[in-house]
């Protein structure tokens, strides 16, 4: 995966966003000072808050975009390029694809995260001053407990990640047609979220799988509130269980016409 | 390893396809003799490649069941397809890999195929397809003769008890279509069974040693070469003017003949039937009959496989 153009040309916009804050915020900043948005505002004072403010803006379309790209295009792309019957005759075993390629998918998703927060420390750290970071709490915290923090928000952002990819793996079971996977799993992610913005379905809120997604600022605070971090995680696992089912389910016993 | 069953490395039993109301494979029991070249004949839609992917566990079977190398599939899929290098409906690559890592990659799926050997192995399965100096290309740069190549290439990456090929000259030139020939020929020396597949009988014919012809999802003949030549009877053909003695001398020699008048001589056949070929001759120069020609036909395997699955570019449904 790693060896396709393509993947690397995700990670490498996913690394603009950050690059692209901090020279917005640097060139505007220039000019007049102590204005914008709270948040934005942090960055010029210090530049560890790259790496966050730009983790807020990926994550509701850029990071879903990336992770439909690759989660979809599993199974679907073989079979839309003719590999995946050969896969299967090498034999590479139904379950064992599956398990491989849900890995990839995970790999990438730790991939993008880890892309979004180095980018955004290295930009920070070259165009703003740095220094004890002030959390969201008022707290304040050492330039290594903030960094270590980063890593943290990176395996948020990760986890957060990993129901959307299992629902792409098992949407591309359905189809020979990558890219009609590919959309369907973004489509997902903006579903869930408008879904999340309806307060008539509250009672749903808290079983759409993008309901954490923003609470990684939870780790910004001292001390840390790991509630979000833990809900998440049991969401994000039970949407691996169940979408995990359904592609073994839809894929195993599949015939392969493609 | 287990026995093949009754030395069979393919056999099926009322192996049957149904895609919705349409009968893709309708009820076909195949024997494929350990060690032979057997020929998959059958024009296009016939149902070869749909039989193929039930045989390599990549379809399952509406009805019937197939044994591959002794072992029931799709059940044994994991055991019997280590052994078993396939060409399924054209090559399938990733065209932004290099052939060589294309074939790692698919080496690399099977568990069983030794991590140690892999290079050496695809060199020379490379080797062996005549893609040895092109291993490292895209195979997007590839022509569609080469991705054919690269894919008998995947076939013979590990030593091979069965190789199916589904129409493996589809693409390639006539010197590519010999060259095919010529490895299915160095491979049953190795004992590999070929299980080949093509709408080309005369492709094939040469290299065969069993085949079977499907027509509209039946099977409808199936068994050795001779077996099949000899399903219709062989004929003797007199080109001679003395059509009338002939036709007596015949007649002494138990021949029903048939006699077709050309310009200055006439043509005189007759089913040979249990009658020696070599006593005609003698009988006919003692009767003083004038001969101008002289031959016993077999009727060509092509003639079978025309009257069995009809002629003409229309495909059955
Ligand atoms: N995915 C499919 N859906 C519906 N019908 C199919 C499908 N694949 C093949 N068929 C039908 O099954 C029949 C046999 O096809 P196939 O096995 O590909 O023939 P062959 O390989 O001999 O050309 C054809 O009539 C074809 O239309
Ligand atoms: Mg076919």
């Amino acid at each position: 995966m790693f060896r396709r153009r393509r993947t690397l040309a995700m990670l490498g916009a996913v690394a603009l966003i950050p690059i692209l804050i901090a020279i917005a915020v640097r060139v505007s900043s220039s000019r007049a000072t102590g204005r914008g948005p709270a948040f934005l505002d942090q960055i010029s004072q210090n530049g560890l808050f790259v790496s966050f403010v730009a983790m807020v803006v990926a994550i509701p379309l850029f990071l879903p975009l990336t992770v439909g790209v690759v989660a979809g295009d599993t199974i679907a792309g073989e079979a839309g390029g003719g590999t995946l019957r050969y896969l299967l005759v090498a034999p590479a075993g139904r379950v064992r694809l599956l398990v491989v390629k849900y890995l990839g998918s995970a790999v990438f998703c730790v991939a993008a995260s880890l892309t979004v927060i180095v980018f955004g420390t290295l930009i920070g750290v070259i165009l703003f001053p740095t220094g004890p970071v002030t959390l969201l709490s008022g707290d304040t915290v050492s330039v290594g407990e903030s960094l270590l923090r980063s890593l943290l928000v990176a395996s948020y952002v990760t986890i957060s990640l990993l129901g959307l990819s299992m629902i792409g793996l098992f949407i591309s079971t359905l189809t020979d047609v990558p890219v009609g996977s590919m959309a369907a799993t973004v489509v997902m992610a903006v579903a869930s979220q408008v879904l999340d913005q309806l307060p008539q379905l509250d009672w749903l809120h808290p079983f759409l799988f993008s309901h954490y997604w923003l609470s990684f600022a939870d780790l910004l605070r001292q001390p840390i509130s790991w509630d979000s971090y833990g809900s998440n995680a049991i969401l994000q696992g039970a949407y691996m269980v169940i979408f995990g089912a359904l592609a073994y389910g839809r894929f195993s016993a599949k015939d392969i016409l493609s | 390893m287990t026995r093949d069953a009754g030395g069979m490395a393919i056999e099926t039993a009322g192996l049957t396809k149904r895609f919705g109301s349409q009968v893709a494979v309708n009820s076909v029991d195949l024997s494929v003799p350990s060690g032979s070249v057997f020929g998959f004949l059958g024009p296009n839609g016939s149902g070869k490649t749909t039989t193929i992917r039930m045989l390599l566990g990549l379809v399952t079977a509406t009805s019937g069941r197939a044994t591959v190398l002794g072992h029931d599939m799709p059940g044994n899929a994991l055991a019997v397809l280590p052994e078993v290098g396939a060409l399924v409906e054209g090559p399938g690559f990733y065209p932004f890999l290099s052939g060589a890592a294309n074939l790692h990659r698919l080496d690399g799926a099977d568990r069983l195929a030794p991590s140690a050997t892999r290079s050496a192995r695809v060199e020379t399965a490379l080797e062996r397809v005549g893609l040895g100096g092109v291993g490292n290309k895209k195979v997007k740069a590839y022509s569609l003769g080469m991705k054919q190549r690269l894919g008998l290439a995947n076939a013979l990456l590990s030593p091979r008890r069965l190789i199916v090929l589904d129409e493996p000259t589809n693409g390639l030139d006539p010197q590519g279509t010999r060259e095919v020939r010529s490895l299915v020929r160095s491979l049953t020396e190795e004992g590999t069974t070929v299980f080949v597949s093509s709408h080309l009988l005369a492709e094939i014919e040469q290299i065969c040693t069993h085949a079977a012809i499907m027509s509209v999802g039946n099977l409808v003949a199936q068994g050795t070469i001779e077996d099949l030549r000899s399903v219709g009877a062989p004929t003797v053909t007199v080109s001679t003017p003395d059509a009338a003695e002939t036709a007596s001398v015949f007649a002494t020699l138990g021949l029903a003949a048939e006699i077709t008048h050309t310009d200055d001589a006439a043509v005189v056949t007759a089913q040979l039937g249990t009658v020696d070929p070599d006593a005609i001759v003698p009988a006919l120069i003692a009767a003083n009959v004038r001969i101008r020609g002289f031959s016993v036909l077999r009727p060509s395997l092509e003639d079978l496989f025309v009257q069995l699955t009809g002629e003409g570019f229309d495909i059955v449904q």
